[in-house]
């Protein structure tokens, strides 16, 4: 796609125009009103065409000037961090705040390329303790401490 | 009442065990924060936020804007010993500041840096307090249309003000007016853009939001490279200045706190703009401007005492007129709305202890944070020997049960993952997160008073431009646009010119 001059612009713009799309057309369910008495329908709409024209303006500003190439994107580290965070907080009423906070604080290290898994168990205990004592003792957090507490 | 009575309600609240003890509390998180780089004020807050809930709003506001202010301390820290800004409001210290602990004036350096940053604390307390209550005085007389101009003033000069491109900065302000709107409209009643989703019926979480879009995805960048840091056991020297030095030193603190305490009044300022600001007027006004780069002191004091001044004072748009200029401030909107607290002019008359003492517990924080720091600086440089790979699983950690806790809810969570990814994208995009962060916050005040004000011109848009003082501002707005395409519009003129000529 040469005739893409500076693809972080291009692309910027394309995901502006999707959501600016989408408030328009999920919008387009509520009620507009009257510029007087504006329905839920009316703010989203204006937002919705601006958000879509500012992106067709850098999009296609994007086929004139000049900008770097795509950044390179890694799929490990998003996976890992951001899938063992969720299942943290999927798991966290379940498991108890120490065996989830070990399990997150080892899932999550194996993302970094100095990834030691002894190291991170070792930090995953001292961690755990750490927040069972901030969090639930400290704080009052309403949070099971092992599988068995609930 | 007048200031002194203010400054004495103020201590009156400031100066309780259980204020100070959370004063201290943010003031040492802030510098801690501060001194690890890979973790801001913005996303520390947002993780403290849920467990604000239980604390008096007073001392939730206290502990919070500690953070702030201590995370400036702790930023010159390691700017000064090992060439790194721990906070990007640090990072013109570095220049200087590495260069005398290079030539052995560590000591002087992270002094002065202390003590500047102090003086500009004590400054910017007095200039809140009277600023404060004209202000808002005039801030009770806006109607709804002043309102909104106001805000399209304050974004429009968040995203002038901000570095990158000024197209995307807008449009990440529209879209962060958007995402603002998810949930129950107040007026109708009807669920907007809520999918069927309970949860987001309540709207997106402000915490969510930030934590995903400034923590996450700091995170994940920080991932995707091996750089190694660099430790070096600087001397640090004796903890006093010269005579000469401090000589050198006075003038530049004062400018400092000069131009801080403007600039951190100005939409889109705050600490990062005050001290860039400063560092460039000491290096034009200076007799000799190549010691520049090379340890002059001026280079640290101006720098230190602005971004001080300067983070304190941006508490001044919020607190008067409700409108947050900076993303930490839009995370104290958050923060305020939690405990029921409408920001704004009311805010003062409804809430005096609130207002007065939060201003007062920024210059106990200060003194708190001139009197531990100095002794703490090899403590925080310890914990800098520890690895990053230990860290940020941390950091995850204390994020993950922040935004759980909010309302014990796994959705949250996931919300907050999804936040993470779209920081990453808009990340490698370059697209700063910082003016979607505050429409987020500003999008349902601002529809709310777009509809009042349309509501009393019966449906007739030039109630914005028949009203002298919303008039006066949406010229304003249109002014600063106009400032920074001129220049670009000029250079690119130019560069054509010069492409036509060879």
């Amino acid at each position: 796609m040469a005739f893409i001059r500076h693809p972080k612009d291009f692309f910027a713009g394309l995901i502006f125009i999707a959501f600016g799309l989408a408030a328009i057309i999920i919008g387009s369910n509520y009620s507009l009103g009257s510029a007087a008495r504006m329905g839920p329908g009316y703010f989203p709409r204006i937002l919705g065409i601006l958000l879509v024209a500012l992106g067709a303006a850098l999009s296609l500003r994007a086929l004139k000037i000049k900008g770097d190439p795509l950044p390179r994107w890694y799929w490990k580290p998003i996976l890992v961090v951001l899938g063992s965070v969720i299942a943290f907080g999927m798991l966290v009423t379940h498991l108890g705040l120490v065996l989830s906070t070990v399990g997150l604080v080892v899932a999550s290290s194996a993302a970094s390329p100095e990834f030691r898994p002894k190291e991170a168990l070792i930090s995953g205990i001292l961690f755990a303790a750490l927040a069972a004592g901030v969090f639930i003792f400290g704080l009052n957090l309403q949070l099971p401490l092992w599988p068995w507490s609930n | 009442m007048d200031l002194f009575s203010h400054l004495a309600l103020g201590f009156g609240v400031a100066l309780t065990p259980i204020n100070l003890l959370y004063a201290l509390i943010g003031a040492l998180v802030g510098t801690l924060i501060g001194v690890l780089p890979g973790i801001g004020p913005v996303a520390t807050i947002a993780m403290l936020l849920p467990t604000t809930y239980a604390l008096q709003p007073v001392s939730a506001l206290i502990m919070l804007a500690g953070i702030y202010y201590g995370a400036q301390y702790g930023g010159s820290t390691t700017s000064i010993l090992l060439n790194m800004p721990g906070e990007t409001s640090s990072a013109v210290t570095c220049l200087d500041g590495y260069q005398m602990a290079r030539k052995g004036q560590a000591g002087a350096a992270l002094a002065i840096a202390a003590l500047g940053s102090f003086f500009a604390g004590c400054v910017a307390t007095v200039f809140v307090a009277t600023v404060a209550v004209p202000l808002s005085e005039l801030a009770l007389k806006f109607g709804p249309a002043e309102y909104c101009s106001l805000m399209i003033l304050g974004l429009i000069g968040a995203v002038v003000l901000a570095h990158g491109s000024l197209l995307k900065a807008i449009a990440m302000v529209v879209l962060g007016l958007l995402l603002g709107l998810v949930g129950t409209d107040v007026n109708s009643g009807a669920a907007r853009f809520a999918f069927g989703v309970p949860e987001l019926i309540d709207g997106l979480g402000v915490v969510s939001v930030a934590m995903g879009l400034f923590g996450f995805a700091e995170i994940l960048t920080n991932l995707e490279s091996t750089e190694k840091r660099e430790l070096i056991t600087a001397k640090i020297g004796g903890l006093w200045l010269t005579m000469q030095q401090f000589k050198e030193a006075w003038p530049a603190v004062l400018r400092g706190t000069g131009i801080g305490s403007i600039l951190g009044l100005l939409p889109g300022g705050g600490a990062m703009l005050a001290s860039f600001g400063a560092y460039a007027l000491e290096k034009k006004i200076a007799k000799d401007p190549s010691r520049f780069g090379k340890g002059a002191i001026q280079g640290v004091a101006g720098p230190e005492s602005a971004n001080n001044a300067g983070a304190q004072t941006s508490f001044i748009p919020l607190l008067t007129l409700g409108i947050p200029e900076n993303a930490v401030m839009a995370l104290m909107v958050g923060a305020m709305t939690i405990h029921n607290i409408q920001p704004g002019p009311q805010v003062m008359t409804s809430n005096p202890s609130l207002f007065w003492g939060l201003v007062v517990s920024m210059w106990v924080g200060n003194l708190m944070l001139v009197v531990l720091n100095l002794p703490l600086i090899g403590i925080w440089i310890k914990l800098l020997t520890v690895p990053y790979r230990v860290l940020y699983p941390a950091i995850l950690l204390f994020c993950a049960i922040g935004v759980y806790s909010i309302s014990n809810a796994s959705f949250d969570v996931a919300q907050t993952a999804v936040f993470g990814a779209l920081g990453l994208v808009f990340f490698k995009l370059e697209c700063e997160p910082a003016p979607l962060l505050l429409g987020f916050v500003l999008g349902p005040m601002m529809e709310e008073n777009l509809r009042r004000a349309m509501l009393l011109s019966r449906g007739d848009p030039t109630v914005f431009f028949t009203r002298p003082i919303s008039a006066g501002m949406l010229i304003a707005a249109a002014a600063l646009l106009l400032l920074i395409v001129a220049p670009n519009f000029r250079k690119k003129r130019e560069e054509a010119f010069a492409e036509g000529e060879t």
